[in-house]
């Protein structure tokens, strides 16, 4: 069943992917991969460590872990890009999952924003500004809840 | 429960979740949520900022593939995105003045009455006999994909421009009010209203749902919902999840996928109409 020509054949596109296309798809794929790779590397460190970074040694009881809302102790973690960068960069392994998960948060408005660039190279105005607008209350509602 | 057990039994439902999300276009917080509840008693917060991590990752996992494959419609997606954001908007703006509870058992009767209308719909591979209206001649809507499955170019029209707008408007809203269930009522708007064929409808609301949620991730992060113990074995779960469901599409017959979705879209009905009637809303 697996013939050469079998193979190929899910392969072809309708069109040949433009330029862009191929852009978007690569740089999707490449932020996804790093998040996982970030969050992969928090995880593993933290079971190597048995340290969440937050506190002196990783809780025995899940309740101890997830009590809500936090901001010292066995259950805290870092809820802004400031504590998220600087925990990382001092090793912590809930602040590097944090990384990892802003990383990829942050691929669909990449996007998005990718998007704008595709319309642009087909001369497609009205997709051009439909994007820029969806674009724009993607940031607007992102930033509002850091403001 | 162990922390350990937890991480695990999480994260092998997360890959369920992230395989059926990537084949639905819908988010795997249906299958996420009850989880957290069932083993943890969880916080509602941590619930919901599980199920943001799921749909952004299962929008963002599928998304590598689709794109490459060009099922996704993006115009018709980035079109139908100005509906959803705006109905979020509304919808987040005005949460506490509605009853919560009647418009769980409203939208859930609506997605009973959607699930019937699929069943007494002919089951078609592909939609037959689209005009395609001269809206969405004039928005760009129609398309083309290479089916594997069928081993076949399929061109498509679509039709419904404004009812599925309306339909996207109210998911927004819903998912502003509700925080659930968006995704079901995306496809529904691209299949039974536009008249899409289930592969492009699916694949666009996979594109649709990580973008509508991304917008409202930055605000649960910062509120301290997403609790990397929770959302790390979600994230990376549902990623290697959405692996085997983008296959999956490719390969599946449509009339197969409208026979997931059905069943899903009746559990989801149930859900809300149960949440309806016992005011179990947030």
């Amino acid at each position: 069943m697996s013939g050469p020509q079998g193979e190929t054949a899910g392969q072809e596109g309708v069109a040949p992917l433009t330029r862009m296309e191929l852009v978007i798809s690569y740089g999707l794929r490449i932020g996804v991969l790093v998040s996982a790779a970030i969050v992969s590397i928090g995880v593993l460190w933290m079971a190597a460590t048995r340290d969440t970074g937050y506190a002196n040694i990783l809780p025995h009881h899940l309740r101890d872990m997830l009590t809500f809302h936090q901001t010292s102790g066995p259950g805290y973690f870092p809820t802004s890009l400031a504590a998220v960068v600087r925990g990382a960069a001092a090793g912590r392994p809930y602040a590097v999952i944090g990384l990892g998960m802003l990383l990829l948060i942050a691929t669909p408005v990449v996007r998005v924003a990718l998007s704008v660039f595709f319309f642009l190279a087909q001369r497609d105005w009205l997709y051009v500004g439909i994007t820029l607008l969806v674009l724009g209350v993607l940031l607007v509602s992102l930033f509002s809840g850091i403001g | 429960m162990e922390p350990l057990t937890f991480f695990l039994v999480l994260f092998a439902g997360s890959v369920v979740a992230g395989g059926l999300g990537a084949l639905l276009g819908t988010g795997g917080g249906v299958i996420i949520v009850p989880m957290l509840t069932l083993m943890a008693g969880l916080n509602i917060h941590y619930a919901i900022g599980a199920s943001i991590v799921s749909v952004i990752a299962t929008s963002s996992g599928a998304a590598a593939t689709y794109v490459r494959d060009q099922i996704t419609n993006l115009r018709l997606g980035m079109f139908l995105e100005m509906a959803t954001t705006t109905g979020a908007v509304v919808g987040a703006l005005v949460a506490g003045l509605l009853p919560g509870r009647v418009l769980s058992a409203i939208f859930g009767l609506m997605l009973a009455h959607a699930a019937w209308t699929m069943i007494r719909s002919p089951w078609e591979e592909l939609p037959s006999g689209v005009e395609g209206s001269p809206l969405a001649t004039r928005l760009r809507l129609h398309g083309a994909y290479y089916d594997a499955a069928l081993r076949r170019r399929v061109d498509y029209r679509l039709t419904g421009v404004p009812q599925g707008f309306g339909m996207m408007w109210l998911a927004g809203l819903i998912s502003g009010l509700l925080g659930i269930g968006s995704g079901v009522f995306k496809v529904i708007a691209m299949d039974i209203m536009m008249r899409a064929p289930m592969k492009v409808s699916t694949t666009t609301s996979n594109f649709m749902i990580g973008v509508t949620a991304a917008a409202s991730a930055g605000i649960y992060f910062l509120r301290g919902d997403i609790h990397p113990f929770i959302a790390a074995p979600v994230a990376l779960g549902v990623l290697l999840g959405t692996v085997g469901g983008t296959h999956l599409l490719l390969r599946l017959r449509s009339t197969a996928i409208r026979k997931v979705f059905l069943a899903l879209l009746i559990v989801i009905a149930a859900q809300m109409i149960w949440r309806g009637i016992t005011g179990a809303v947030r």
